[in-house]
């Protein structure tokens, strides 16, 4: 900072890429960000599986004995349930995310730069996929603690997990929607509560449809979150998978092609 | 050392930005940019100059590619900032009103990230991010997350973030607004820097004493419309070198002073509660006319003062309002 000349850096030449390969590239240093963001402050981490190993311990031990579930027990009848409940309530965090991001001006910067439109959105879906992954690996290991048994086979098991994180990131998608439209992050929360509840309780998550009223039976049975904790039913317990399980990934895919775009659009026009 | 760019300017016009009759409505209702043309030279300055709420924001998310106008036209480094935005992107750094960095970065992972966002390889991204951290004294930081900065450093950090690739245009948003004198004056001497290597700057400010120091043109806006526009001594020639100000004991003798003293004067004297406002341009000459007339009409002030002219003053004086009747319009979005 002694003369007129040298506050710029030395130049230095892009690399080129295909648009696609920056595309993916720009995605990639984003979720690398937001990855550095959720090492640095675990505790954010932590109480976000606080929350689920909660719900685990209630249901389990508390609610549990009350619940009668046909041809299982309630605690391999429940882990399916939480497990989508947690990847569901962890993408609130895309949304809670992208509202700090944009009212902290870091996305009017990231629209300032030549960089790909859809790098932002897809930089945090990611890293709350890659977040979703370790979550999962803890609350499986919660689950296997109070009883919960696979009945299959180890890969069954893992294409459930692997299902739950296609849905997880379809849902991303469309909380970040929601993240955009907030006018703070504290708001972006409690947007995302409303649509979250009647798909997270009004489900076969916790308590087979059966006993629900026959005005709420149809929705409960046929919404995406019981299709797909259904799936994960049949993968990690047996029974016929197709009948579940490729309804559940026509949710998932279907979501993720009409949220993307959506998405994209709305980041183009947020701030 | 050139001022080299990674975007090569189109040769025509000596403009580095061009806006013309911008419009932008919010919401059907507020009209956030009301016909706004300006242009600046390369290698310039302009200060934008208005309160909050005055469009000057709007003006920069338009010219900065992230807000589409309604209507009218702009080109920025001789690219639309339309059907361009992309090249005007490759032209533009932009340093925002909130300091957007990373909190949980550190500064150097933070300019990393945006060398690596501007398709610079791993090693140059590093090595830029690392000559900018030292001239912009914050090597000793660079290892910290950006939340333990001061203000000033965040700043700082945020210009830097500006420059990774060398713009040949600058857009600064209120750079000084929240910053302690000597976080100011060390961003002002690094804005002239800037300049002085070529930088085409556009900064927008609610100060004058900014605009004064820095820019080499002042645009005023109000409402978002251009409603003054020429250099600082202009705009100051236009308004009186400076303003005395003569304080009565009630709103009703304040009146008739301003009264009596309207004869007098060139400008016509303002009164507001107390206090009588004269625009002059030899100040101590008209000291004593104004206490000759007041005394011959048997009206003492109790007090008087001499000062600069504010933001205030220039905005009273083109529009006939204070500043901040408009802070209603306040982020108008």
């Amino acid at each position: 900072m002694t003369t007129a000349t040298n506050v710029l850096p030395e130049p230095a030449t892009p690399v080129r890429r295909s648009k696609l390969a920056g595309a993916v590239g720009d995605a990639l240093v984003l979720t690398e960000r937001n990855l550095i963001g959720y090492v640095r402050i675990p505790e954010a981490l932590f109480f976000s599986t606080v929350q689920p190993i909660m719900f685990v311990l209630l249901f389990r031990y508390v609610f549990g004995g009350a619940i009668a579930t046909p041809g299982m027990s309630y605690v391999d009848y429940l882990m399916p349930g939480i497990f989508v409940q947690t990847v569901m309530f962890g993408a609130v965090g895309t949304s809670i995310g992208l509202a700090e991001d944009l009212h902290k001006g870091l996305i009017e910067r990231f629209r300032s730069l030549p960089m790909a439109s859809s790098a932002v959105l897809a930089g945090r879906t990611t890293a709350d996929l890659v977040r979703n992954v370790f979550v999962m690996v803890l609350i499986s290991a919660v689950g296997f603690l109070v009883g919960f048994r696979v009945h299959t086979n180890v890969l069954a098991f893992l294409a459930a997990i692997g299902l739950m994180l296609l849905f997880a990131y379809a849902l991303s998608w469309g909380f970040s929607i929601i993240g955009l439209s907030a006018p703070n992050s504290e708001t972006a929360q409690l947007m995302s509560f409303p649509l979250l509840f009647p798909l997270v309780f009004a489900s076969t998550a916790f308590v087979p449809a059966a006993t629900m009223p026959s005005w709420l039976r149809p929705f409960a049975e046929h919404q995406p979150v019981s299709v797909v904790v259904n799936a994960v039913r049949a993968l990690t317990q047996g029974g016929p998978t197709a009948r579940w399980v490729v309804p559940a990934l026509l949710w998932s895919v279907g979501l993720l092609v009409v949220l993307m775009p959506l998405a994209v659009r709305r980041y183009r026009r947020a701030i | 050392m050139t001022t080299k760019s990674t975007a090569s300017p189109t040769p025509a016009g000596p403009f580095a930005i061009e806006a013309e009759g911008l419009v932008k409505t919010f919401g059907g209702e507020v009209r956030a940019l009301d016909g706004v043309s300006f242009g600046v030279e390369r290698g310039t300055v302009l200060g934008l100059l208005g309160p909050n709420g005055a469009g000057k924001t709007t003006a920069v998310r338009v010219l900065t590619t992230t807000l589409a106008p309604d209507q009218g036209r702009a080109r920025v480094n001789g690219f639309d900032v339309v059907g361009q935005a992309q090249q005007v992107r490759e032209s533009i750094g932009l340093a925002g009103q909130y300091a957007a960095v990373d909190e949980n970065l550190t500064g150097r992972e933070n300019l990393r990230m945006i060398g690596q966002l501007l398709h610079l390889s791993r090693r140059d991204a590093g090595r830029v991010a690392d000559e900018l951290l030292e001239r912009f004294a914050l090597t000793e930081a660079a290892d910290r997350p950006s939340k333990t900065y001061s203000g000033g450093m965040r700043r700082r950090l945020d210009i830097a973030a500006a420059l990774v690739h060398r713009p040949p245009v600058l857009f600064l948003d209120e750079p000084t607004t929240g910053l302690d004198p000597n976080s100011r004056n060390a961003v002002w001497s690094l804005i002239e820097q800037l300049v002085a290597g070529g930088t085409t700057v556009l900064l927008t400010t609610q100060y004058l004493e900014e605009a004064d120091r820095l820019a080499d043109r002042i645009v005023v806006v109000d409402r978002g419309t251009v409603i003054a526009e020429g250099t600082a001594s202009e705009l100051k020639a236009e308004l009186g070198e400076t303003v005395l100000d003569l304080g009565f004991a009630d709103p009703v003798t304040a009146e008739r002073a301003a009264a009596v003293l309207a004869g007098h004067w060139p400008g016509p004297p303002t009164a507001e509660g107390t206090l009588v406002e004269l625009n002059v341009t030899s100040g101590p000459s008209q000291v004593m006319l104004a206490l000759r007339v007041l005394d011959e009409a048997g009206l003492a002030p109790g007090t008087m003062t001499l000062r600069e002219p504010s933001l205030d003053d220039v905005f009273l004086n083109l529009t006939g309002h204070r500043t901040f009747a408009d802070e209603e319009l306040e982020e108008a979005r």
